[in-house]
């Protein structure tokens, strides 16, 4: 077990270095032979690994495999965690991950760096295992900070194109900062447990109470929550994400959409002994979640970039998963994550296809009746779509209405509100999305007539995988089932993870009748059903187009500008710094003070030099005369020393 | 009578100083050469005198080691005079001044 478990990342890592080593020189079917066959072996691999756990007497396997850094009293050992979270995101991580490298075959075959977008996929593949199977804080950083590299490599993938050199350092900086907070929230922890080993300092952890007010475990994960909003792309660091759809397609629906940006979530969950106990930072993490689904959401609106809709839609979307933790629904965020994963990479995957068939064309306007062209495409964007508008009975459905009804119920602080904005949400998200399915696949082609003859469906890899994706989609929810309409699967697997949580008072889960709990389902399906009519009658019926939005005026204007987030964050932030590194650090610092020292420094050492030569002045008698002035010297010193 | 080792050490004395003085005042290599090795005798004298004085031959076998090693001198460095005067046709030192900063 420990040995399998420890080849899960190591397959893509010795694929990453079969083909960054000698990827350039190998022939291209056997270039993505090896990356597909090592992320496809460690999918099995991972299979096989589920199937043991699940006869396991006790669900828990800590393999350590060397000690990895110690120093003092700190130590951090390479080891991993499988538990059944773990377990949940390898799969996810592996399963979705492989197909993803099959789609890629089809949709970079053209592409110049073939071996190079194969290779980066690979050490992502390598980073995002490390990081679910890490069983210590610091080799989860590892992971953490080992996919931001490959996500900053693969939007700069087009890296002759400076808005994607751009895209992709702007990513880096952006989590930078949330990272900064991140690691004096893992110094914090390790000074206060001396620990960060997740199983030992769960058990310290279990021993404490909640804290009521502002306390050391509050600080602790308020910091790691600044580290997931840069990483899951939450207000206020969420800028970069849509800028990351400057990668090819796959990445977006890999790295950007399915397994790193929910690295974030997945952390959160991972230290709930924490979060249980910080009743405080809960608030606030549902608080952000909330407002970026909202926010996020009417983004989404009026993008008339297919990949960009879909980016703040990711971006809604794991702001609904914060919502959960906010509640403190954990399960039920992971449920998400995965049934996002599901049909969020089906529907970038398709947008994908629709992409290529355009010739790389990624605006709506000049799209539109595309399903009598490409039919599975259109088929398998309309499940996406239903999916993640959350109709009955497809995977959004189900996860959807849990977090919604967790929101509801729940007995935080600000649940209410929560709800409330998630719902808003849910049907922003059904308008925006069956916008988007609307304007590209119906009405009338507004594809030049010279290129129609061009469009066709994607290749047969790229097709069965959205296949798979969308029977995934349609039917990834049924493992998470809600109350009244059986046993939750999924919940029950992710239990144990949840033992170190604190015990909850009467009012989180006091009784609420199934009354209730059907009529919030009814909600949610009604709002959902309302934005999908709403995007009939306004793209369908009345035919409108992304250019008519225009006449909406400055509420358009405001909200097509994004509401001039980056423009603010240009003004206030970036360029002050600029401005200072430049006026002060630079000239004044480096160019007058360092490099003042340093020149200075050798400009005494010439100077005294210059003035010492001149004893060399090639003239014998002189030297013999400092001889016997040396020897008279020596030879008084000697007298009135021994005399 | 025997020479009293004062007046030895007089002697040597003054051979050496004449002998320094002659090596800083003149110019001429020859010269300067020459009062090199007034200087060496000097040195060559006052160990003879100690060596008598104090009954040990030590002082002695030095002087010899001297002789053998002033003859060495005088061998290498007339034979650089006479390359020195073949290339510049001069003797001055204070002509010879090209080695400096």
């Amino acid at each position: 077990m420990n040995s399998l478990l420890l080849w899960i990342p190591l397959l893509p890592l010795l694929g990453f270095l079969l083909n960054g080593l000698f990827g350039r020189r190998l022939p291209k079917p056997l270039v993505h032979w090896i990356a597909c066959g090592a992320t496809g072996a460690s999918f099995l691999l991972a299979a096989i690994v589920f199937q043991r756990f699940l006869n396991l007497p006790e669900r828990l396997v800590q393999a350590d495999y060397f000690r990895w850094i110690e120093s003092g009293d700190f130590a951090a050992s390479f080891g991993f965690l499988l538990d059944p979270l773990s377990m949940v995101m390898t799969l996810v991580v592996t399963g979705v991950g492989f197909l993803i490298h099959v789609y890629s075959i089809g949709y970079m075959w053209a592409e110049a760096g073939y071996y190079r977008f194969f290779a980066y996929m690979n050490l992502f593949m390598f980073a995002m295992l490390m990081l679910v199977l890490a069983d210590n804080y610091l080799l989860l950083f590892l992971g953490w900070e080992g996919v931001g590299l490959c996500s900053y490599l693969l939007i700069g993938f087009y890296f002759h194109k400076p808005s994607a050199a751009a895209a992709g350092k702007k990513a880096f900086i952006v989590n930078r900062i949330g990272d900064f907070g991140f690691v004096v929230g893992l110094v914090l922890l390790f000074v206060t447990f001396r620990t960060l080993d997740f199983r030992t300092l769960f058990a310290q952890v279990a021993a404490l109470p909640v804290e009521a007010h502002y306390g050391v475990l509050t600080a602790i994960t308020l910091l790691f929550f600044v580290g997931a909003t840069g990483k899951s792309a939450q207000i206020p660091l969420y800028v970069w994400l849509p800028d990351a759809m400057e990668g090819p397609t796959p990445v977006s629906a890999l790295i950007h959409a399915a397994t790193m940006v929910t690295a974030g979530v997945y952390m959160v969950v991972r230290s709930n002994p924490l979060y249980g106990r910080a009743p405080e930072t809960l608030f606030w993490v549902g608080l952000i979640g909330a407002l970026t689904a909202v926010f996020a959401a009417t983004i989404g609106l009026f993008q008339r970039d297919i990949k960009r809709v879909l980016a703040y839609s990711t971006v809604s979307q794991l702001g609904y998963m914060f919502v959960a933790l906010g509640v403190g629904a954990y399960a039920t965020g992971i449920f998400h994550l995965m049934t996002h994963a599901f049909f969020k990479a089906l529907l970038f995957l398709g947008s994908g296809s629709v992409i290529l068939a355009l010739h790389h064309e990624q605006d709506m306007q000049a799209m539109g009746g595309l399903r009598k062209y490409l039919p599975v495409t259109a088929a398998t964007m309309w499940i996406g779509a239903l999916a993640i508008a959350g109709v009955p009975p497809l995977a959004g459905f189900f996860s959807k209405d849990e977090i919604l009804w967790h929101a509801f119920a729940g007995g935080a602080r600000g649940h209410l509100v929560f709800f409330g904005l998630a719902t808003l949400a849910a049907g922003l998200t059904a308008f925006y999305m069956f916008r988007l399915v609307f304007l590209t696949f119906h009405g009338r082609t507004r594809v030049p007539e010279e290129q129609r003859h061009h469009v066709h469906e994607s290749p047969r890899p790229m097709t069965a995988v959205l296949v798979v994706l969308a029977l995934l989609a349609a039917v990834g929810g049924f493992v998470g089932l809600p109350a009244w309409l059986g046993p939750n699967a999924f919940r029950d697997f992710l239990q144990p993870v949840f033992a170190q949580l604190p015990p909850v008072d009467g009012g989180a889960h006091a009784p609420h009748s199934l009354a209730q709990e059907l009529a919030v389902t009814g909600a949610a399906v009604l709002v959902g059903l309302l934005g999908i009519a709403a995007a009939w009658v306004v793209f369908i019926r009345r035919g409108a187009l992304p250019d008519d939005e225009k006449r909406l005026g400055a509420a358009h204007q405001l909200i097509f500008h994004k509401y001039y987030v980056d423009e603010l964050y240009d003004r206030v932030i970036v360029r002050p710094l600029a401005w200072i590194s430049e006026q002060w650090l630079w000239k004044i610092f480096d160019a007058g003070l360092v490099d003042g020292l340093v020149n200075g420094a050798g400009a005494m050492v010439r100077g005294l030099g210059d003035g010492a030569r001149r004893v060399q002045n090639g003239l014998t008698r002189t030297y013999l005369g400092w001889v016997a002035v040396g020897a008279i010297g020596v030879g008084l010193y000697v007298l009135f020393l021994f005399g | 009578m025997p020479v009293p080792s004062l007046h030895v050490l007089i002697l040597s004395a003054l051979l050496f100083a004449i002998g320094i003085i002659g090596a800083l005042m003149r110019r001429n290599l020859v010269v300067m050469f020459l009062c090199v090795e007034l200087m060496l005798n000097a040195a060559n004298l006052a160990l003879i005198g100690f060596s008598r004085r104090l009954g040990q031959l030590d002082g002695q076998v030095v002087v010899f080691f001297v002789i053998v090693l002033a003859a060495a001198e005088a061998a290498v460095g007339l034979a650089l005079v006479i390359a020195l005067y073949r290339s510049r046709r001069t003797l001055d030192a204070d002509q010879l001044n090209l080695m400096k900063y």
